[in-house]
């Protein structure tokens, strides 16, 4: 599914954020990425959906040789991958449902299966009587709540999540880890980057570990590990 | 591409026009500026070019027979010129054709003119017209050494300095149209650089999303070519209202009859359609270079 083979990453500033990263991660698991501020979690995820490119080694996601994947060819990978982001990336001027529509839009969707496929996802996330509202109006439980159905609208194989409960209050936190748990127990591969000793502590899942651009622990139901 | 994309494409590309505000009046201010001065050079370079071409194809040599030469010269001198290579026609002119002329051209004052007819004092002529008119000084140079020949006039240095102005006012012409057309496109990449920036987010989330470069520029692309229309509505305007004006006042009080200009019909609507041609093309050009950075995503 996921599969990293010696992987580095220098930025052009010089800035080595990854330094030599062998992973392999399975259809439908749920992976957290922790590790301290600045130890490369960002630029892991990030590489999953070319975001950024590595330096050196090969990121494989579903079969697709990352490293040397065709430019024209980053849209179709991106149709498989959703993303959630720590600030939402919500557009302000659209409605919710305008919001997740625009997803499926620009993948050139017909109109009809459109309004099928965003009323089905806003059920999974719990917020189908919020359809005319805008992203301003909601609570930032209720955004993420949005930014996770536009990541998973278009049915793909993993989804990616940067520091989603970031930003929220503990209870809320939960209920999107809730969301989280019922999307994978679908089958849908998860990796999420967190800060959230609680979380990670709680709901037992894979734990991998970067610290200083390497892989320091890789543990099935592991734990945070960290002191806060 | 499938229809409902394109119709998205066309309503997004439409909205952006007005979400923009005066952003879109200074992008079209910028093209209807660009294409007042560019219809204005483009209508005056086309007529100076006309007005070129015939004065070039009105180049004639008149080649004045020597008056003691007899019938016999005269017909063997027509044949040697005919014979040349770069000689189109060679009419012969009785001198008493000649003075009729000259009579006609004067209108009432040739009457004066009438008392030559008695004692003709001008020449037989041979009027030869040169294939190519930049051929011209060449064949004159050729006849000049024929038998029989009196002179050849051909107005030498004006045939040679109009030849030469018109290759420089082609030329410069162009230059000058050619820059006017960059200065556009780059102001107008420039005003819609400025928009997409408030736009950037949303671009980042269609790349995240999954969207195809060329899906994010079509309404760009469209939102171009609207504002290239745009800024030629005026133009096109003044060209119509303003060329019409000129073919039919001006036109009549200018008796010289070198300087026919072009006709209205078509030769204004013709520019008009180049002028539409060119506003779409820097609305689009300008348009699609400035969202190219935002693409790099």
């Amino acid at each position: 599914m996921i599969l990293m083979n010696e992987v580095y990453k220098t930025y052009a500033n010089g800035v080595t954020a990854l330094n030599g990263i062998n992973i392999d991660i399975e259809q439908g698991e749920f992976v957290y990425i922790v590790g301290p501020s600045g130890a490369g979690k960002s630029t892991f995820v990030k590489l999953i959906f070319r975001e950024e490119k590595p330096t050196n080694g090969n990121v494989i996601v579903n079969n697709m040789d990352l490293s040397d994947i065709k430019e024209k060819r980053v849209p179709y990978l991106r149709r498989n991958v959703g993303v959630v982001y720590q600030d939402f990336k919500l557009l302000s001027k659209l409605t919710v449902y305008e919001n997740i529509a625009f997803a499926l839009e620009v993948i050139e969707e017909s109109p009809r299966n459109i309004r099928q496929r965003v009323m089905e996802v806003l059920e999974v996330v719990g917020l189908a009587d919020k359809t005319k509202a805008f992203p301003d109006e909601l609570s930032g439980g209720e955004q993420q709540r949005i930014s996770i159905a536009r990541a998973i609208v278009n049915n793909p194989e993993i989804v990616i999540a940067d520091e989603p409960t970031g930003n929220l209050d503990p209870d809320t936190s939960w209920g999107i880890m809730e969301t989280f748990e019922e999307i994978n127990s679908k089958g849908t591969t998860i990796i999420m980057a967190t800060h959230s000793k609680e979380i990670v502590n709680t709901m037992k899942k894979r734990v991998i570990a970067i610290e200083d651009g390497v892989i320091v622990r890789d543990e099935h139901r592991g734990e945070y590990g960290y002191e806060i | 591409m499938k229809f409902s994309t394109f119709k998205r494409h066309l309503r997004e590309g439409l909205k952006n026009i007005f979400r923009n505000g005066w952003m879109t009046v200074a992008s079209v201010g910028a093209v209807t500026v660009t294409l007042i001065l560019v219809g204005a050079f483009l209508a005056l370079m086309l007529n100076l070019n006309q007005m070129a071409t015939k004065v070039e194809e009105d180049v004639e040599i008149d080649v004045l027979i020597d008056p003691t030469s007899d019938e016999g010269d005269i017909t063997a001198l027509g044949e040697k010129i005919k014979k040349l290579d770069q000689v189109d026609t060679a009419v012969f002119s009785s001198k008493d054709e000649e003075l009729k002329k000259l009579i006609k051209s004067f209108g009432e004052e040739g009457q004066s003119w009438e008392l030559y007819e008695q004692d003709n004092p001008l020449r037989h002529v041979y009027i030869v017209q040169a294939k190519q008119p930049k051929d011209t000084i060449k064949v004159a140079k050729k006849i000049e050494g024929f038998d029989s020949v009196e002179e050849v006039i051909y107005g030498k240095d004006v045939v040679k300095r109009l030849f030469e102005f018109n290759k420089y006012a082609r030329n410069i012409g162009l230059a000058l149209i050619a820059g006017l057309v960059f200065t556009a496109i780059f102001l107008i990449s420039n005003t819609i650089k400025i928009t997409i920036m408030a736009r950037s987010k949303e671009i980042g989330i269609m790349k995240l999303v999954g969207a195809t470069n060329g899906f994010i520029r079509w309404p760009f692309f469209i939102e171009g070519m609207f504002l290239g229309i745009l800024g030629s509505i005026i133009p096109i305007t003044f060209i119509l209202t303003g060329y019409y004006y000129i073919d039919h006042n001006v036109q009549d009080k200018i008796t010289y009859h070198f300087v026919d200009i072009l006709p209205f019909y078509p030769f204004a609507w013709q520019l008009s359609l180049i002028i539409l041609l060119i506003g779409t093309v820097i609305g689009i050009w300008g348009s699609v270079m400035s969202v190219r950075k935002f693409l790099k995503v």
